[in-house]
């Protein structure tokens, strides 16, 4: 699988950086979730993030399109800081797209409501082209025959898949996924796993939480270990699962291989 | 890949059964079941025959007072004899056809905008111009026809009018309450608040007196407002504030992941709420919300202690004339079967809605 890919470790990545932590901490309430982050994600990256449960992951993205609002130091995304502004806010949120663990479609709009609603109302583009470009996103996840279905009527692989499509109508810059299978039953994971290879071999730039290892080695440049709302180690996916530097990483990965 | 296996088809098994066995299974199940059955039959035995008797049998249907009591069953009589001023009240005799030609195209409106296939931009616009219409049929004093006072309004146009515009303004006036109550701006969130309080804590019977007493207080000497509107006014207000509790019942039921995948795509607060949140909202509280629209119509006729004549105030009245004195039963039963029409219609198309709306979901 890994050799399908672009050697990722010569690919040339653009310089320009599109996500930009500086400093960054997130408390809910008294409790300190997120400590002194510090990452850049450059144009066409693919990072992974993993770590323990409660360290701090889904709220590390969820800032970078605030779902979550972080209250010290900086976010950058696409030269936009994420402020208060509510323009910049909804700026940002155009060019970053999420997938969530629990694919969150809309249950009462058919799979190509749910791929246009999008591009139609934040967009503004026209209806048939609107749902063109849906089509064409549904075919690459190969799910366009369940273009007129609801969600319901789905299975949550294929869920995901949508979900994943409904992303990419929007035409983001970046694509956040908050462990994107592991909602899902064994025999689904790898039709999700498979259309996001495909998504890193155009070059997306993908954040994602995910603990599937297999993905990480033959997709990601990057991969971030946190633990109690810090970033612990980083390193290139080969390095970091078979040469793990910090104790708590070793543990980590021990849990999660044995 | 896995195999494909062929199965022959089968036939669901055949649900259908007899009358006995329907009856074994629904009406005799048990000794406790076949108990009530009995003791149902034998009370309908008792009762029925003696009602359609009275009802049909002996009933006069178009006499005057006095052979009605003669007659000995039903009076229908002062329903037909009356049932203009039932109907119109206090509308100028000649000129009644025209609260019946807007009530005409009323139900019109409403029967063409239960199919959700025609929610168009035609069909509103239709609303907008059958509304303007039937006020010019009730108000008069435009095209040659002589205006009418608000005060002679009475009987089933004005019940309707009350309900209607009531119902219609009040439920837009909940979710915006519903909504503000979910605000995140804390002067939005408390005045909602204290509103839907405030209002649910008192009795429409109070809200009807106050808005009649107490708004003339406060308003400039000279300017009046009329008593329907006033009326008018408190239906609204106070069917606002249900409505409101039980649209925000269905928000809450509404999971983060919804609002978050909403926003994640960049929808503002007013298209994540118009187009992802309240659509399945509301849906989910169907059934309460027609509740309430149909406590709300007949509540509509709480308007008789401020002195307005709905249909039920008129009927009172015609009941208080010497010669048709003493038939109430069939005088109530007349518009309890009016009130009957417009809350079982509501409710059984909120059914037929909810059923629509589920499809596929
Ligand atoms: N809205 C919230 N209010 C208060 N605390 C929260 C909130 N959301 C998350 N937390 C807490 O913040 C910490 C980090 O949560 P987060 O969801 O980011 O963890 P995670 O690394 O994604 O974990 P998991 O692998 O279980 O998804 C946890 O201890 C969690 O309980
Ligand atoms: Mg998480």
């Amino acid at each position: 699988m890994a050799n399908e890919l672009p050697d990722k470790n010569n690919e040339k990545l653009e310089s320009d950086p599109i996500v930009e932590i500086i400093d960054m901490h997130k408390w809910f309430d008294d409790f300190h979730v997120l400590k002194n982050i510090n990452l850049t994600v450059h144009k066409g990256e693919r990072i992974i993030i993993c770590g323990p449960s409660g360290s701090g992951k889904s709220t590390l993205i969820r800032c970078i399109n605030r779902l979550e609002e972080h209250q010290r130091g900086r976010i950058i995304v696409d030269g936009i800081e994420l402020t208060n502004d509510l323009k910049n806010i909804e700026k940002i949120r155009e060019e970053v797209g999420m997938v969530f663990q629990h694919f969150n479609l809309f249950p009462h709009l058919t799979i190509l409501e749910n791929l246009t609603l999008g591009p139609i109302w934040v967009r503004k583009t026209a209806k048939a082209e609107a749902e063109e470009t849906a089509m064409f996103f549904l075919e690459k996840v190969h799910i366009a025959d369940q273009a007129r279905k609801y969600p319901g009527q789905l299975s949550g692989g294929q869920q995901q898949r949508v979900a994943i499509a409904r992303s990419l109508c929007m035409r983001p810059k970046v694509m956040l996924f908050d462990e994107p299978t592991s909602a899902l039953d064994p025999e689904m994971i790898k039709e999700v796993l498979d259309v996001m290879i495909d998504l890193a071999k155009e070059g997306m730039t993908m954040l994602v939480v995910s603990h599937e290892m297999g993905f990480a080695k033959s997709a990601a440049h990057r991969v971030l270990f946190m633990d109690e709302g810090e970033i612990l180690e980083e390193n290139t996916p080969e390095e970091f699962f078979d040469n793990p530097q910090h104790e708590r990483t070793k543990l980590f990965l021990s849990q999660i291989l044995h | 890949m896995q195999e494909v296996h062929q199965t022959t088809v089968m036939k669901p098994p055949i649900t259908r059964v007899g009358v006995i066995r329907w009856a074994r299974a629904n009406l005799f199940s048990s000794v406790f079941n076949s108990f009530l059955t009995v003791v149902t039959i034998y009370f309908l035995w008792k009762i029925v025959p003696g009602l359609i008797r009275w009802a049909f049998i002996d009933s006069s249907w178009a006499t005057t007072g006095a052979q009605c009591r003669a007659g000995g069953g039903a009076c229908w009589s002062i329903v037909t004899k009356n049932v203009r001023f039932i109907i119109f009240g206090f509308f100028p005799y000649e000129w009644q056809w025209r609260p019946l030609l807007a009530m005409i195209i009323l139900f019109s409106l409403l029967i063409v905008s239960r199919n959700r296939r025609y929610w168009k931009k035609w069909l509103g616009y239709l609303w907008l111009i059958g509304l303007f219409v039937m006020g010019l049929l009730l108000k008069g004093g435009l095209f040659g026809l002589p205006s009418v006072e608000s005060t002679k309004w009475s009987g089933l146009p004005l019940t309707l009018l009350l309900s209607v515009f009531g119902l219609t303004a009040a439920y837009p006036l909940g979710v915006l309450l519903a909504l503000g109550r979910q605000s995140r701006m804390p002067a939005i969130k408390s005045l909602s608040v204290v509103y839907i309080e405030t209002i649910r804590g008192v009795p429409l019977i109070s809200l009807l007196f106050m808005s009649s007493v107490m708004f003339p207080l406060f308003l400039p000497e000279g300017i009046t407002i009329n008593n329907i509107l006033r009326a008018q006014v408190a239906i609204i207000l106070f069917t606002a504030a249900y409505i409101a509790e039980v649209v925000r019942g269905g928000l809450q039921a509404i999971s983060r992941g919804q609002y978050e995948a909403a926003e994640s795509l960049g929808l503002n607060y007013y298209q994540k709420m118009r187009l992802i949140i309240l659509p399945q909202a509301l849906k989910i509280v169907i059934p309460p919300s027609v509740g309430i629209l149909i406590s709300a119509f007949k509540d509509t006729s709480l308007v008789v202690i401020i002195g307005l004549f709905d249909l039920l105030k008129t009927t009172q009245a015609t009941l208080s004339d010497p010669r048709w004195m003493g038939f109430s039963v069939e005088a109530y039963i007349f518009i309890a079967l009016i009130y009957f029409t417009g809350c079982f219609s509501m409710s059984s198309y909120s059914r037929r809605l909810e059923r629509e709306l589920y499809r596929g979901t």
